[in-house]
């Protein structure tokens, strides 16, 4: 058994996402929790770890290796009124399921004229930095912030990976929570909630007057580092995290841009067709006469992310290229 | 065989920056057309060339900087053939400042203009003689004039080749849209600031919002520091008026005061006998570097004044009134070259006369000689402009907006005064006060000259 996190103590991103499901099992005898390995290996990243032995095989299933069956398998106990999380290994296996969430979890409140909601959580594993390779690495949260009727969440913060999970189970349609694996091990000292995480809503991470860094999961220690570089530079940088990447809040970016009047967004997605892509439009749209310099954009390099490790950090979003996109912007 | 050279665009210019060759080797140019960008530590400029011919060599690569005089590109006159150039002298110690044009420019248009240059004696036939239709329709339709072209057909006949040639070389000549950021624009429509008279300092000479503040208080930009760009063409100032990009600046500015605020003024005498013999007491007791002018003990007073009477240190936006928590009093400094800025003393009201006289001669060394900081030239929350050193004595001044009020002070005199009910001959200050009826009305103004008599009837407390 491992240690309860509670508040106010020193924890990491996976214990406080691991608290979260046990208070939503606790609370809630709808919720279950499946997925692959789930159950007696604790889960694939350890989130799930321990949660079998406390709530029992029929709370938390093992899944055979079929993301389209056990995902499948997830819209119908929500139609039937449970409220399961499944978990999916990474986002690249989650294409296989994606035929489910889009074709059927997204579409059935709509075609159904509000009869048939689907309240699912569906949490997975997202992004690069760990030498998984190619077939493990990849960001495609923007793929589903593409898909109008589900809510996309991507908790970066050590409070929004133990609060998040309890409105997305609220929420009546389907959620997708994306962790970012290198947050995982993320620690520091879990706050008491001042309130419920407002799942609309962007959160300024840090305050600044003279350029916006837009971003999102894992990319946020990054964002929030190239900040400090710059503060000593002189360059008073306001860093925003998105969290819901659907619906995208785009209040808070344009009241940013609105004081700062330059934005960098980084986002580890391919930047053709990003999430990024998204956001800079938005501006372009809503920010135009508040632009003191053209929109910079931080994303991967546009190939399937290599293993070698050197490769790897080359090709993806870094601080330093950060810091260089903010001094495009500002000098 | 000609040379352009880098021009001296001012008294004061010694060097200057090519920024982008407008035009290439062999294109026809004429007395007058824009060639070059040059960029000095004022202002970018587009240069005209004074003799017509063909474009030759360019000497001098774009981001070089060159003293003034300095050949930048051969010219070949036009009636010479495109033989070899010949060897670029040496450039000449000496400035050559070009002869000035009669009038400045209007902008280019598609339209050739009327006046026709006079064909050079011993050139060929030029090519508009016995053009066809079909050559003066094209030459019409792309603002070519045909008395400026050398006919590469037979006899030396204008062909279709060459109206697209110089039809192509027009239009590189052309000015370009100024390069300005969204929120500069924004922020230039709001100032009424012109942005073809703003430096950018952004990428690739991009007008940014700063840029445009800094104009409209009158600052002419720092210069920034040389680099290698391939700039946003400006629209062309005469070279002789170097003055023009603030004097433009200023002019908007002071429209825009004219204009927005119903101005209202008021002015009294200042008995300024205590405050003068107060002075020279000082001032006998002190050593020269501590000595202090009469200015000093103004300028002290009229912030003092504005910290007791709030509702005129501020400014006036969106409608209303906003108070500013500091003072910082704007000081009017007359330029040598022309021109206007009245950069901010910081926190006026806090400081002793001798700090005071001291920042006040730093602020306007730096003031003309164009070292000002950029709070210094957006921050003043109200303005003094002091033109007792000009003989006069009585200034009613226009307001910096968005201020609300602007102090102005004459020359002290001595003047014959009732005192006690006796006649005696005493020194005296005229002060005014512009105001903003919007914000305030005569009983305020009229409480502020009050307290600045009483403050300089007190000159030890100052």
């Amino acid at each position: 058994m491992n240690a309860v996190a509670t508040e106010g103590t020193k924890t990491t991103y996976r214990e406080a996402m691991r608290e979260a499901l046990r208070e939503a099992l606790r609370s809630d005898d709808r919720v279950f929790l499946m997925g692959e390995d789930v159950g007696r290996y604790g889960g694939c990243f350890g989130v799930s770890l321990g949660l079998l032995e406390e709530f029992g095989p029929d709370r938390v299933r093992d899944t055979p290796l079929s993301e389209s069956a056990f995902v499948g398998a997830g819209i119908g106990a929500a139609l039937a009124g449970m409220r399961p999380v499944v978990e999916i290994m990474t986002v690249n296996f989650s294409l296989l399921a994606l035929d489910q969430l889009l074709n059927n979890a997204a579409t059935l409140l709509h075609m159904s004229g509000g009869q048939l909601p689907v309240p699912l959580v569906i949490r997975m594993t997202t992004g690069a930095g760990r030498q998984l390779a190619a077939q493990h690495s990849h960001s495609l949260e923007g793929f589903y912030a593409h898909i109008p009727g589900i809510r996309v969440l991507a908790p970066a913060t050590l409070e929004d990976a133990r609060h998040m999970l309890a409105p997305a189970l609220a929420d009546p349609d389907p959620v997708v929570v994306f962790e970012h694996g290198s947050l995982y091990n993320a620690s520091g000292e879990l706050l008491p909630p001042t309130a419920p995480v407002d799942l609309d809503h962007a959160a300024i991470r840090r305050p600044g007057t003279d350029i916006s860094l837009i971003t999102y999961g894992g990319s946020l220690p990054k964002a929030r580092a190239a900040a400090d570089e710059l503060a000593a530079e002189g360059i008073d940088a306001e860093v925003i995290d998105l969290r819901t990447l659907r619906p995208l809040d785009g209040a808070t970016v344009t009241a940013s841009v609105a004081r700062t009047h330059r934005a960098v967004i980084v986002d580890e997605a391919w930047r053709t067709g990003s999430l990024a892509a998204e956001v800079s439009a938005r501006i372009a749209e809503e920010s135009f006469y508040d632009l003191d310099a053209p929109v910079e954009r931080v994303c991967s390099a546009e190939v399937p992310i290599p293993y070698a490790r050197q490769l790897e950090e080359a090709a993806l979003p870094q601080t330093a290229d950060i810091v260089a996109a903010a001094h495009r912007a500002v000098d | 065989m000609g040379e352009f050279t880098m021009p001296s665009l001012g008294a004061d210019m010694d060097e200057g920056t090519l920024v982008e060759w407008l035009v290439g080797p062999g294109d026809l140019i004429r007395r007058g057309d824009p060639v070059a960008v040059i960029e000095t530590a004022k202002s970018t400029i587009e240069v005209e060339c004074f003799e017509s011919g063909a474009m030759g060599r360019l000497l001098v690569e774009p981001g070089t900087t060159v003293p003034v005089g300095t050949p930048l590109a051969l010219i070949e006159p036009a009636a010479e053939g495109r033989g070899e150039p010949e060897r670029a002298r040496k450039a000449q110690g000496k400035p050559q400042a070009p002869p000035a044009p009669e009038h400045a420019r209007p902008a280019r248009t598609s339209k050739p203009s009327p006046a026709r240059t006079p064909v050079p004696s011993g050139g060929r036939d030029r090519g508009h003689v016995g053009a066809g239709p079909l050559i003066r329709r094209l030459a019409e339709q792309s603002g070519v004039d045909l008395t400026a072209l050398d006919g590469s057909g037979p006899a030396g006949r204008v062909t279709r080749a060459d109206i697209e040639r110089a039809a192509a070389a027009t239009t590189a000549a052309r000015p370009s849209r100024i390069r300005a950021t969204p929120l500069a624009r924004r922020r230039a429509a709001e100032l009424g600031v012109d942005l073809s008279a703003v430096t950018g300092t952004g990428k690739d000479s991009a007008i940014r919002a700063e840029d445009v503040s800094k104009a409209a208080s009158g600052h002419a930009a720092a210069p920034p520091p040389p680099r290698r760009t391939t700039a946003a063409v400006r629209a062309s100032h005469p070279p002789e008026d170097q003055a023009s990009g603030m004097r433009q600046v200023i002019a908007r500015l002071m429209t825009r005061a004219n204009r927005d605020i119903p101005h209202y003024y008021l002015s009294t005498t200042v008995d300024m006998a205590t405050a003068m013999d107060w002075l020279h007491d000082h001032n006998r007791r002190s050593p020269m570097s501590e000595r202090l002018l009469p200015a000093a003990l103004l300028l002290k007073a009229a912030a003092l004044a504005a910290h007791e009477v709030p509702e005129l240190n501020g400014f006036w936006t969106d409608d209303r009134f906003a108070a500013a928590q500091d003072i910082h009093l704007g000081v009017a400094v007359s330029l040598r070259g022309g021109g206007l800025v009245a950069p901010a003393l910081h926190r006026a009201d806090t400081l002793g006369l001798p700090e005071l006289m001291t920042a006040l001669k730093d602020l306007v060394s730096r003031a003309r000689t164009g070292r000002l900081r950029g709070s210094e030239v957006s921050d003043a929350t109200i303005t003094v402009t002091h033109l007792g050193d000009q003989g006069v004595e009585t200034v009613f001044g226009v307001i910096h907006p968005p201020q609300v009020a602007l102090v102005g002070f004459g020359r002290v005199v001595d003047r014959p005064c009732a005192v006690d009910g006796l006649l005696g001959v005493r020194p005296v200050v005229t002060a005014t006060l512009s105001a903003d009826h919007r914000a305030t009305d005569g009983a305020v103004g009229a409480r502020y000259l009050t307290t600045l008599d009483r403050l300089l009837q007190n000159p030890e407390k100052l």
